[in-house]
Protein backbone atom coordinates (compact mmCIF):
# COMPACT_ATOMS: atom_id res chain seq x y z
CA UNK A 1 0.00 0.00 0.00
CA UNK A 2 2.36 2.33 0.89
CA UNK A 3 3.91 4.05 -2.01
CA UNK A 4 7.86 5.74 -1.41
CA UNK A 5 7.98 9.16 0.44
CA UNK A 6 8.74 12.10 -0.86
CA UNK A 7 9.49 13.99 2.25
CA UNK A 8 10.09 12.47 5.29
CA UNK A 9 11.16 13.85 8.96
CA UNK A 10 12.44 12.07 11.84
CA UNK A 11 12.76 13.38 15.12
CA UNK A 12 12.86 16.96 14.38
CA UNK A 13 13.56 19.45 17.02
CA UNK A 14 13.69 23.00 16.76
CA UNK A 15 14.38 26.01 18.66
CA UNK A 16 13.56 29.98 19.03
CA UNK A 17 15.98 31.04 21.19
CA UNK A 18 15.61 28.83 24.26
CA UNK A 19 12.02 27.67 23.35
CA UNK A 20 11.48 24.36 22.52
CA UNK A 21 9.15 24.81 19.69
CA UNK A 22 9.45 21.15 17.95
CA UNK A 23 9.62 18.61 20.37
CA UNK A 24 10.83 15.53 17.86
CA UNK A 25 8.49 15.24 14.61
CA UNK A 26 8.76 12.10 12.65
CA UNK A 27 6.33 12.30 9.54
CA UNK A 28 5.97 10.71 5.97
CA UNK A 29 4.81 12.51 2.89
CA UNK A 30 3.99 9.89 0.25
CA UNK A 31 4.84 10.92 -3.66
CA UNK A 32 1.80 12.45 -4.84
CA UNK A 33 -0.33 12.70 -2.39
CA UNK A 34 -2.09 15.40 -0.29
CA UNK A 35 -1.15 15.60 3.44
CA UNK A 36 -2.43 18.14 6.27
CA UNK A 37 -1.32 18.57 9.54
CA UNK A 38 -3.70 19.69 11.64
CA UNK A 39 -3.67 21.29 14.86
CA UNK A 40 -4.39 24.72 16.94
CA UNK A 41 -2.94 27.89 16.26
CA UNK A 42 0.76 27.85 17.90
CA UNK A 43 0.84 24.37 17.96
CA UNK A 44 3.77 24.25 15.71
CA UNK A 45 2.59 23.78 12.08
CA UNK A 46 3.79 26.66 10.51
CA UNK A 47 7.46 25.92 12.51
CA UNK A 48 7.20 22.54 11.15
CA UNK A 49 7.17 23.89 7.56
CA UNK A 50 9.92 26.65 7.91
CA UNK A 51 12.15 24.19 9.45
CA UNK A 52 11.77 21.68 6.37
CA UNK A 53 12.73 24.89 4.09
CA UNK A 54 15.60 25.51 6.68
CA UNK A 55 14.45 28.55 7.52
CA UNK A 56 14.50 27.63 11.02
CA UNK A 57 17.14 25.87 12.10
CA UNK A 58 16.68 22.14 11.94
CA UNK A 59 18.65 21.68 15.60
CA UNK A 60 18.17 18.16 15.67
CA UNK A 61 17.24 14.88 13.56
CA UNK A 62 16.62 14.24 10.08
CA UNK A 63 14.95 15.94 7.10
CA UNK A 64 15.06 13.44 3.61
CA UNK A 65 14.22 15.11 0.50
CA UNK A 66 13.74 13.00 -2.22
CA UNK A 67 16.15 10.45 -1.33
CA UNK A 68 18.52 13.23 0.19
CA UNK A 69 18.86 14.94 3.60
CA UNK A 70 18.13 18.32 3.61
CA UNK A 71 17.96 19.47 6.97
CA UNK A 72 21.17 21.30 6.71
CA UNK A 73 20.19 23.42 3.71
CA UNK A 74 19.44 27.03 3.47
CA UNK A 75 16.19 28.16 1.98
CA UNK A 76 17.45 28.62 -1.44
CA UNK A 77 18.85 25.43 -1.67
CA UNK A 78 15.81 23.35 -0.51
CA UNK A 79 14.23 25.58 -3.36
CA UNK A 80 16.54 24.53 -5.73
CA UNK A 81 15.58 20.54 -5.10
CA UNK A 82 11.98 21.64 -5.85
CA UNK A 83 10.34 22.64 -2.98
CA UNK A 84 8.28 25.46 -2.98
CA UNK A 85 6.00 27.15 -0.31
CA UNK A 86 3.18 29.88 0.36
CA UNK A 87 4.13 30.76 3.42
CA UNK A 88 2.11 31.93 7.00
CA UNK A 89 1.19 35.32 6.28
CA UNK A 90 1.02 35.13 1.81
CA UNK A 91 4.35 37.14 1.98
CA UNK A 92 3.65 39.10 -1.59
CA UNK A 93 6.45 41.54 -2.53
CA UNK A 94 4.54 44.18 -2.37
CA UNK A 95 6.08 46.83 -4.50
CA UNK A 96 6.19 44.16 -7.49
CA UNK A 97 3.18 43.74 -9.94
CA UNK A 98 1.50 40.38 -10.13
CA UNK A 99 3.11 39.33 -12.99
CA UNK A 100 6.60 40.27 -11.43
CA UNK A 101 5.64 38.25 -8.01
CA UNK A 102 4.76 35.47 -10.33
CA UNK A 103 7.99 35.44 -12.14
CA UNK A 104 10.20 35.59 -8.97
CA UNK A 105 8.16 32.15 -8.22
CA UNK A 106 10.07 30.31 -11.68
CA UNK A 107 13.93 32.71 -10.36
CA UNK A 108 15.45 29.13 -10.76
CA UNK A 109 13.97 28.30 -13.87
CA UNK A 110 15.66 28.56 -17.28
CA UNK A 111 12.60 26.71 -19.50
CA UNK A 112 10.83 29.78 -21.25
CA UNK A 113 8.07 27.86 -22.78
CA UNK A 114 7.84 25.93 -19.68
CA UNK A 115 7.12 29.39 -17.71
CA UNK A 116 5.01 30.28 -20.23
CA UNK A 117 2.87 27.48 -20.02
CA UNK A 118 2.59 27.20 -16.31
CA UNK A 119 1.66 30.79 -16.04
CA UNK A 120 -1.10 30.50 -17.85
CA UNK A 121 -2.20 27.99 -16.38
CA UNK A 122 -1.91 29.97 -13.39
CA UNK A 123 -4.36 32.07 -14.90
CA UNK A 124 -6.66 29.77 -15.47
CA UNK A 125 -6.96 28.15 -11.61
CA UNK A 126 -7.11 31.72 -10.70
CA UNK A 127 -8.37 34.00 -13.67
CA UNK A 128 -8.36 37.14 -11.52
CA UNK A 129 -4.99 37.08 -11.39
CA UNK A 130 -4.96 37.76 -14.81
CA UNK A 131 -7.20 40.48 -14.34
CA UNK A 132 -4.88 42.03 -11.66
CA UNK A 133 -1.73 41.32 -13.80
CA UNK A 134 0.23 44.91 -13.35
CA UNK A 135 -1.15 45.53 -10.23
CA UNK A 136 1.42 46.31 -6.97
CA UNK A 137 1.17 43.12 -4.52
CA UNK A 138 0.65 45.18 -1.56
CA UNK A 139 -2.38 46.58 -3.13
CA UNK A 140 -4.24 42.85 -3.69
CA UNK A 141 -7.14 42.09 -1.17
CA UNK A 142 -6.40 39.44 1.66
CA UNK A 143 -7.78 36.79 -1.32
CA UNK A 144 -6.01 37.27 -4.08
CA UNK A 145 -3.07 38.01 -2.47
CA UNK A 146 -3.59 34.24 -1.15
CA UNK A 147 -4.09 33.26 -5.19
CA UNK A 148 -0.86 35.02 -5.95
CA UNK A 149 1.10 33.10 -3.34
CA UNK A 150 -0.39 30.27 -4.50
CA UNK A 151 0.29 30.71 -7.91
CA UNK A 152 3.71 32.26 -7.11
CA UNK A 153 4.53 28.62 -5.66
CA UNK A 154 3.09 27.17 -8.60
CA UNK A 155 5.55 28.96 -10.89
CA UNK A 156 8.58 27.28 -9.42
CA UNK A 157 6.94 23.83 -10.63
CA UNK A 158 7.92 22.27 -7.49
CA UNK A 159 8.08 18.40 -6.50
CA UNK A 160 6.74 19.61 -2.84
CA UNK A 161 4.02 22.47 -2.55
CA UNK A 162 4.06 23.52 1.02
CA UNK A 163 0.49 25.51 1.65
CA UNK A 164 0.27 27.49 4.64
CA UNK A 165 -3.07 27.78 6.17
CA UNK A 166 -4.46 28.42 2.48
CA UNK A 167 -8.11 29.43 3.40
CA UNK A 168 -7.11 31.84 6.44
CA UNK A 169 -9.28 34.87 6.41
CA UNK A 170 -10.97 34.50 3.69
CA UNK A 171 -14.53 34.34 2.97
CA UNK A 172 -16.64 30.62 2.56
CA UNK A 173 -17.03 30.58 -0.78
CA UNK A 174 -13.83 31.52 -1.80
CA UNK A 175 -11.90 28.62 0.93
CA UNK A 176 -13.85 25.64 -1.10
CA UNK A 177 -12.49 27.14 -4.78
CA UNK A 178 -9.15 26.75 -2.92
CA UNK A 179 -9.80 23.83 -1.87
CA UNK A 180 -11.16 22.57 -5.33
CA UNK A 181 -8.12 24.26 -7.08
CA UNK A 182 -5.50 22.02 -4.47
CA UNK A 183 -7.44 19.07 -5.84
CA UNK A 184 -6.83 20.60 -9.29
CA UNK A 185 -3.01 21.17 -8.59
CA UNK A 186 -2.96 17.33 -7.25
CA UNK A 187 -4.36 16.00 -10.33
CA UNK A 188 -2.79 18.05 -13.03
CA UNK A 189 0.85 18.18 -11.99
CA UNK A 190 1.14 15.31 -10.11
CA UNK A 191 2.43 17.62 -7.34
CA UNK A 192 2.86 16.24 -3.60
CA UNK A 193 1.05 18.83 -1.20
CA UNK A 194 1.56 19.22 2.28
CA UNK A 195 -1.05 21.52 4.01
CA UNK A 196 -1.30 23.18 7.11
CA UNK A 197 -4.88 23.97 8.44
CA UNK A 198 -6.57 24.44 11.07
CA UNK A 199 -9.85 24.17 8.91
CA UNK A 200 -9.47 20.55 9.64
CA UNK A 201 -12.26 19.56 8.03
CA UNK A 202 -11.73 21.29 4.82
CA UNK A 203 -7.83 19.92 4.97
CA UNK A 204 -9.24 15.92 6.18
CA UNK A 205 -11.88 16.01 3.55
CA UNK A 206 -9.34 16.28 0.35
CA UNK A 207 -6.01 14.50 1.87
CA UNK A 208 -5.01 11.07 2.11
CA UNK A 209 -3.11 11.35 5.35
CA UNK A 210 -3.20 13.82 8.46
CA UNK A 211 -1.29 14.43 10.99
CA UNK A 212 -2.86 15.79 14.13
CA UNK A 213 -0.04 18.65 16.26
CA UNK A 214 -0.14 19.76 19.97
CA UNK A 215 2.14 22.24 21.11
CA UNK A 216 5.31 20.35 18.96
CA UNK A 217 4.60 17.00 18.63
CA UNK A 218 2.66 14.83 16.69
CA UNK A 219 -0.18 13.01 18.31
CA UNK A 220 -2.18 11.54 15.88
CA UNK A 221 -1.04 10.25 12.43
CA UNK A 222 -3.77 8.37 10.54
CA UNK A 223 -5.99 8.13 7.20
CA UNK A 224 -7.58 11.51 6.29
CA UNK A 225 -10.66 9.45 6.24
CA UNK A 226 -10.23 7.86 9.84
CA UNK A 227 -9.38 10.78 11.21
CA UNK A 228 -12.55 12.28 10.08
CA UNK A 229 -14.47 9.59 12.47
CA UNK A 230 -11.83 9.77 15.20
CA UNK A 231 -13.65 10.69 18.74
CA UNK A 232 -10.43 12.94 19.73
CA UNK A 233 -10.24 14.62 16.33
CA UNK A 234 -14.05 15.64 16.30
CA UNK A 235 -13.91 16.89 19.57
CA UNK A 236 -11.02 19.03 19.68
CA UNK A 237 -11.01 19.91 15.82
CA UNK A 238 -14.02 19.56 14.04
CA UNK A 239 -16.21 21.35 16.67
CA UNK A 240 -18.54 18.27 17.13
CA UNK B 1 22.85 88.99 -17.18
CA UNK B 2 19.43 89.41 -16.64
CA UNK B 3 17.13 88.28 -14.18
CA UNK B 4 15.53 85.31 -16.21
CA UNK B 5 19.68 84.09 -17.80
CA UNK B 6 20.10 84.01 -13.65
CA UNK B 7 17.29 82.12 -13.04
CA UNK B 8 18.27 79.94 -15.83
CA UNK B 9 21.68 79.79 -14.52
CA UNK B 10 20.52 78.15 -11.00
CA UNK B 11 18.34 75.60 -12.18
CA UNK B 12 21.54 74.36 -14.45
CA UNK B 13 23.37 74.61 -11.38
CA UNK B 14 20.56 73.27 -9.17
CA UNK B 15 20.31 70.10 -11.65
CA UNK B 16 23.89 69.40 -11.57
CA UNK B 17 24.69 68.82 -7.64
CA UNK B 18 21.31 67.64 -7.45
CA UNK B 19 22.35 64.60 -10.17
CA UNK B 20 25.57 64.36 -7.82
CA UNK B 21 23.66 63.73 -4.71
CA UNK B 22 21.28 61.54 -6.36
CA UNK B 23 23.72 59.46 -7.51
CA UNK B 24 25.64 58.97 -3.98
CA UNK B 25 22.51 58.88 -2.89
CA UNK B 26 21.77 55.71 -4.24
CA UNK B 27 24.08 53.70 -2.83
CA UNK B 28 22.64 54.94 0.72
CA UNK B 29 19.52 53.96 -0.21
CA UNK B 30 20.41 50.66 -2.22
CA UNK B 31 22.06 49.43 0.49
CA UNK B 32 19.66 50.38 3.33
CA UNK B 33 16.99 48.52 1.00
CA UNK B 34 18.58 45.45 1.10
CA UNK B 35 20.10 44.73 4.80
CA UNK B 36 18.99 48.11 6.71
CA UNK B 37 22.37 49.24 7.09
CA UNK B 38 23.38 52.78 6.47
CA UNK B 39 26.99 52.37 4.90
CA UNK B 40 28.50 55.24 6.79
CA UNK B 41 31.60 53.94 4.65
CA UNK B 42 29.95 55.49 1.71
CA UNK B 43 31.25 58.63 1.73
CA UNK B 44 35.13 57.50 1.42
CA UNK B 45 34.16 55.16 -1.00
CA UNK B 46 32.82 57.88 -2.95
CA UNK B 47 36.51 60.07 -2.09
CA UNK B 48 38.26 56.50 -2.83
CA UNK B 49 36.39 56.87 -6.46
CA UNK B 50 37.85 60.89 -6.85
CA UNK B 51 41.15 59.64 -6.09
CA UNK B 52 41.20 57.06 -8.53
CA UNK B 53 39.62 58.96 -10.76
CA UNK B 54 42.72 61.74 -9.99
CA UNK B 55 45.06 58.95 -10.98
CA UNK B 56 43.89 57.89 -13.85
CA UNK B 57 43.33 60.92 -15.58
CA UNK B 58 46.37 63.18 -14.38
CA UNK B 59 48.57 59.50 -16.45
CA UNK B 60 46.37 59.78 -19.22
CA UNK B 61 47.03 62.99 -19.55
CA UNK B 62 51.01 63.02 -18.95
CA UNK B 63 51.14 61.51 -22.48
CA UNK B 64 48.38 63.62 -24.31
CA UNK B 65 45.53 61.19 -24.61
CA UNK B 66 42.64 63.04 -23.36
CA UNK B 67 43.45 65.52 -25.79
CA UNK B 68 43.60 63.06 -28.58
CA UNK B 69 41.09 60.70 -27.37
CA UNK B 70 38.70 62.70 -25.16
CA UNK B 71 35.46 60.10 -24.60
CA UNK B 72 38.23 56.87 -24.43
CA UNK B 73 39.48 58.64 -21.82
CA UNK B 74 36.19 58.99 -19.97
CA UNK B 75 35.08 55.78 -20.17
CA UNK B 76 38.71 54.75 -19.09
CA UNK B 77 38.45 57.21 -16.06
CA UNK B 78 34.89 56.46 -15.05
CA UNK B 79 35.09 52.72 -15.65
CA UNK B 80 38.18 52.30 -13.45
CA UNK B 81 37.44 54.26 -10.75
CA UNK B 82 33.73 52.15 -10.47
CA UNK B 83 35.23 49.42 -10.98
CA UNK B 84 38.00 49.81 -8.43
CA UNK B 85 35.59 51.09 -5.66
CA UNK B 86 33.10 48.36 -6.71
CA UNK B 87 35.71 45.83 -5.39
CA UNK B 88 36.32 47.91 -2.40
CA UNK B 89 32.66 48.11 -1.30
CA UNK B 90 32.56 44.19 -1.68
CA UNK B 91 35.28 43.91 0.05
CA UNK B 92 33.77 46.55 2.80
CA UNK B 93 30.68 44.01 3.05
CA UNK B 94 32.57 40.99 3.41
CA UNK B 95 34.99 42.32 6.63
CA UNK B 96 32.52 45.11 8.08
CA UNK B 97 29.10 43.75 8.03
CA UNK B 98 28.85 40.32 6.62
CA UNK B 99 29.73 39.03 10.03
CA UNK B 100 27.86 41.49 11.58
CA UNK B 101 24.60 40.36 9.53
CA UNK B 102 22.31 38.17 12.40
CA UNK B 103 23.84 40.53 15.34
CA UNK B 104 22.17 43.79 16.08
CA UNK B 105 21.84 46.67 14.17
CA UNK B 106 24.39 49.11 16.40
CA UNK B 107 26.84 46.57 16.37
CA UNK B 108 26.95 46.69 12.28
CA UNK B 109 26.34 50.13 12.54
CA UNK B 110 29.39 50.68 14.71
CA UNK B 111 31.55 48.46 12.32
CA UNK B 112 30.10 50.83 9.78
CA UNK B 113 31.74 54.07 11.47
CA UNK B 114 34.65 52.36 12.12
CA UNK B 115 35.25 51.18 8.29
CA UNK B 116 34.43 55.28 7.67
CA UNK B 117 37.46 56.13 9.56
CA UNK B 118 39.62 53.34 8.43
CA UNK B 119 39.12 54.24 4.66
CA UNK B 120 39.36 58.17 5.49
CA UNK B 121 42.77 58.20 7.15
CA UNK B 122 44.13 55.30 4.69
CA UNK B 123 43.32 57.73 1.98
CA UNK B 124 44.97 60.63 4.47
CA UNK B 125 47.86 57.95 4.56
CA UNK B 126 48.32 57.47 0.79
CA UNK B 127 47.19 59.97 -0.78
CA UNK B 128 48.31 63.34 1.87
CA UNK B 129 46.26 65.96 4.06
CA UNK B 130 46.07 68.87 1.58
CA UNK B 131 43.86 69.21 -1.93
CA UNK B 132 44.83 67.24 -5.02
CA UNK B 133 44.66 68.85 -8.52
CA UNK B 134 42.30 67.67 -11.11
CA UNK B 135 43.79 67.78 -14.26
CA UNK B 136 41.57 70.80 -16.25
CA UNK B 137 39.99 68.53 -19.23
CA UNK B 138 36.57 70.61 -20.20
CA UNK B 139 37.33 74.41 -20.09
CA UNK B 140 34.84 77.24 -19.42
CA UNK B 141 33.59 76.88 -23.25
CA UNK B 142 29.71 76.14 -23.09
CA UNK B 143 26.54 76.68 -24.26
CA UNK B 144 25.40 80.72 -24.25
CA UNK B 145 21.35 80.60 -23.67
CA UNK B 146 20.11 84.07 -22.89
CA UNK B 147 22.93 84.92 -20.88
CA UNK B 148 23.46 81.23 -18.75
CA UNK B 149 26.33 79.80 -19.12
CA UNK B 150 26.42 75.89 -19.29
CA UNK B 151 29.65 74.53 -19.39
CA UNK B 152 30.34 71.95 -21.47
CA UNK B 153 31.45 69.54 -18.44
CA UNK B 154 28.24 70.68 -16.99
CA UNK B 155 26.10 69.22 -20.17
CA UNK B 156 28.56 66.00 -19.96
CA UNK B 157 28.44 65.41 -16.13
CA UNK B 158 24.44 65.79 -15.93
CA UNK B 159 23.75 63.57 -19.28
CA UNK B 160 26.23 60.88 -17.84
CA UNK B 161 24.50 61.14 -14.24
CA UNK B 162 21.26 60.79 -15.99
CA UNK B 163 22.55 57.48 -18.23
CA UNK B 164 23.43 56.20 -14.96
CA UNK B 165 20.25 56.48 -13.10
CA UNK B 166 18.17 55.32 -16.07
CA UNK B 167 20.33 52.33 -16.36
CA UNK B 168 20.27 51.92 -12.84
CA UNK B 169 16.09 51.31 -13.45
CA UNK B 170 16.15 48.90 -16.34
CA UNK B 171 18.60 46.92 -14.69
CA UNK B 172 16.47 46.30 -11.51
CA UNK B 173 12.84 46.27 -13.40
CA UNK B 174 14.29 44.26 -16.32
CA UNK B 175 16.88 41.84 -15.61
CA UNK B 176 16.76 39.07 -13.35
CA UNK B 177 19.08 40.40 -11.00
CA UNK B 178 17.75 43.76 -10.41
CA UNK B 179 14.33 41.85 -9.99
CA UNK B 180 16.21 39.82 -7.26
CA UNK B 181 17.19 42.65 -5.53
CA UNK B 182 14.29 44.12 -5.51
CA UNK B 183 12.38 41.31 -4.00
CA UNK B 184 15.34 40.30 -1.66
CA UNK B 185 14.50 44.28 -0.08
CA UNK B 186 11.06 43.74 -0.18
CA UNK B 187 11.02 40.41 1.70
CA UNK B 188 14.27 38.44 2.36
CA UNK B 189 12.66 35.47 3.77
CA UNK B 190 10.47 34.80 0.92
CA UNK B 191 12.68 35.78 -1.59
CA UNK B 192 15.39 33.16 -0.44
CA UNK B 193 13.14 30.53 -0.35
CA UNK B 194 12.27 31.15 -4.07
CA UNK B 195 16.01 30.34 -4.17
CA UNK B 196 17.57 33.67 -4.70
CA UNK B 197 21.26 33.40 -3.16
CA UNK B 198 20.89 36.35 -0.93
CA UNK B 199 24.94 36.65 -0.29
CA UNK B 200 25.49 37.34 -4.19
CA UNK B 201 22.47 39.71 -4.02
CA UNK B 202 24.14 41.98 -1.40
CA UNK B 203 27.34 41.46 -3.13
CA UNK B 204 25.96 43.01 -6.08
CA UNK B 205 24.42 45.93 -3.90
CA UNK B 206 27.93 47.03 -2.53
CA UNK B 207 28.98 46.87 -6.22
CA UNK B 208 26.13 48.79 -7.82
CA UNK B 209 25.68 51.60 -5.25
CA UNK B 210 29.51 52.21 -4.31
CA UNK B 211 30.27 52.66 -8.36
CA UNK B 212 27.60 55.27 -8.45
CA UNK B 213 29.15 56.78 -5.31
CA UNK B 214 32.84 56.70 -7.57
CA UNK B 215 30.98 57.89 -11.06
CA UNK B 216 30.02 60.86 -8.59
CA UNK B 217 33.34 61.47 -6.67
CA UNK B 218 35.03 61.63 -10.54
CA UNK B 219 32.02 64.13 -11.64
CA UNK B 220 32.74 66.36 -8.25
CA UNK B 221 36.87 66.02 -8.79
CA UNK B 222 35.93 66.74 -12.82
CA UNK B 223 33.79 70.05 -11.79
CA UNK B 224 35.48 71.28 -8.83
CA UNK B 225 39.09 70.71 -9.99
CA UNK B 226 40.23 68.83 -6.76
CA UNK B 227 39.87 66.14 -4.24
CA UNK B 228 40.50 65.55 -0.89
CA UNK B 229 40.63 62.90 1.50
CA UNK B 230 38.10 64.42 3.60
CA UNK B 231 35.73 65.41 1.27
CA UNK B 232 33.43 62.67 1.50
CA UNK B 233 32.07 63.85 4.93
CA UNK B 234 29.76 67.14 3.60
CA UNK B 235 29.11 65.04 0.03
CA UNK B 236 28.29 62.36 2.74
CA UNK B 237 25.56 64.54 4.86
CA UNK B 238 23.77 66.01 2.02
CA UNK B 239 24.18 62.64 -0.08
CA UNK B 240 22.12 60.58 2.96
CA UNK B 241 19.98 63.62 3.56
CA UNK B 242 18.89 63.18 0.29
CA UNK B 243 18.14 59.64 0.62
CA UNK B 244 15.92 59.99 3.82
CA UNK B 245 14.01 63.05 1.95
CA UNK B 246 13.26 60.48 -0.37
CA UNK B 247 12.72 57.73 1.43
CA UNK B 248 15.32 55.50 2.36
CA UNK B 249 15.11 52.16 0.46
CA UNK B 250 13.39 53.79 -2.61
CA UNK B 251 15.75 54.18 -5.12
CA UNK B 252 13.43 56.74 -7.21
CA UNK B 253 13.42 58.36 -3.95
CA UNK B 254 16.72 59.11 -3.85
CA UNK B 255 17.11 60.63 -7.36
CA UNK B 256 14.48 62.91 -6.64
CA UNK B 257 15.84 64.00 -3.10
CA UNK B 258 18.99 64.52 -4.50
CA UNK B 259 17.56 66.87 -6.96
CA UNK B 260 15.40 68.57 -3.97
CA UNK B 261 18.41 68.96 -1.90
CA UNK B 262 20.80 70.54 -4.83
CA UNK B 263 17.74 72.65 -5.68
CA UNK B 264 17.53 73.69 -2.03
CA UNK B 265 20.91 74.91 -1.73
CA UNK B 266 21.48 76.47 -4.80
CA UNK B 267 18.66 78.62 -4.74
CA UNK B 268 19.22 79.73 -1.47
CA UNK B 269 22.79 80.47 -1.94
CA UNK B 270 21.41 82.61 -4.86
CA UNK B 271 19.26 85.01 -3.35
CA UNK B 272 19.82 84.41 0.27
CA UNK B 273 22.45 85.08 2.65
CA UNK B 274 24.53 81.65 1.46
CA UNK B 275 26.15 80.78 4.95
CA UNK B 276 22.10 79.59 5.99
CA UNK B 277 22.05 76.95 3.22
CA UNK B 278 22.86 74.47 4.71
CA UNK B 279 20.99 75.05 7.73
CA UNK B 280 18.19 75.67 5.28
CA UNK B 281 18.35 72.02 3.88
CA UNK B 282 18.51 70.21 7.08
CA UNK B 283 15.19 72.38 7.81
CA UNK B 284 13.52 70.86 4.91
CA UNK B 285 14.78 67.61 6.06
CA UNK B 286 13.12 68.26 9.57
CA UNK B 287 9.96 69.87 8.05
CA UNK B 288 9.06 66.61 5.65
CA UNK B 289 10.08 64.28 7.71
CA UNK B 290 7.65 66.06 11.15
CA UNK B 291 5.10 65.47 7.97
CA UNK B 292 6.02 62.63 6.28
CA UNK B 293 8.40 60.45 8.51
CA UNK B 294 8.66 57.62 5.74
CA UNK B 295 9.76 60.84 3.25
CA UNK B 296 8.87 62.01 0.27
CA UNK B 297 8.76 58.45 -1.32
CA UNK B 298 8.70 55.89 1.15
CA UNK B 299 6.72 53.25 2.13
CA UNK B 300 5.68 53.76 5.75
CA UNK B 301 6.23 50.43 8.80
CA UNK B 302 2.60 49.37 7.99
CA UNK B 303 2.82 49.29 4.40
CA UNK B 304 6.06 47.43 4.35
CA UNK B 305 4.93 45.01 6.51
CA UNK B 306 1.86 43.65 4.48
Amino acid sequence: MSKPSLLQLKDVHTFYDNIHALKGISLSVPQGAIVCLIGANGAGKSTTLMTIFGVQPCRKGKIVFDGHPIHELPPERVAARGVSQSPEGRQVFPRMSVFENLEMGAFLRKDKEGIQNDLDWVFSLFPVLKDRIGQIGGTLSGGEQQMLAIGRALMARPKLLLLDEPSLGLAPKLVEKIFETIIEINRNSATTIFLVEQNAQMALSISSLGFVMETGRIVISDKASALLENKQVKKAYLGE
Amino acid sequence: MDQSAFILQQIVNAIFLGSIYALIALGYTMVYGIIELINFAHGELFTAGAFIGVIVLTGLQSFGFVESHFVISMIIVFGLAMAYVAVLGVAVEHVAYKPLRDSSRLAALLSALGMSIFLSNGMMLSQGVSDRAYPPVFGVQGIDIGGAIITNGQIFIVLLAIAMMIALQLFVHRTRLGKAMRATAQNRTMARMLGIDIDQTIRITFMIGPALGAAAGVMVGLHYGAVRFDMGFIFMIKAFAAAILGGIGSIPGAMIGGLTIGAIEVFWAAFLPSAWKDVTTFTVLILVLYFKPSGLLGESESEVRV
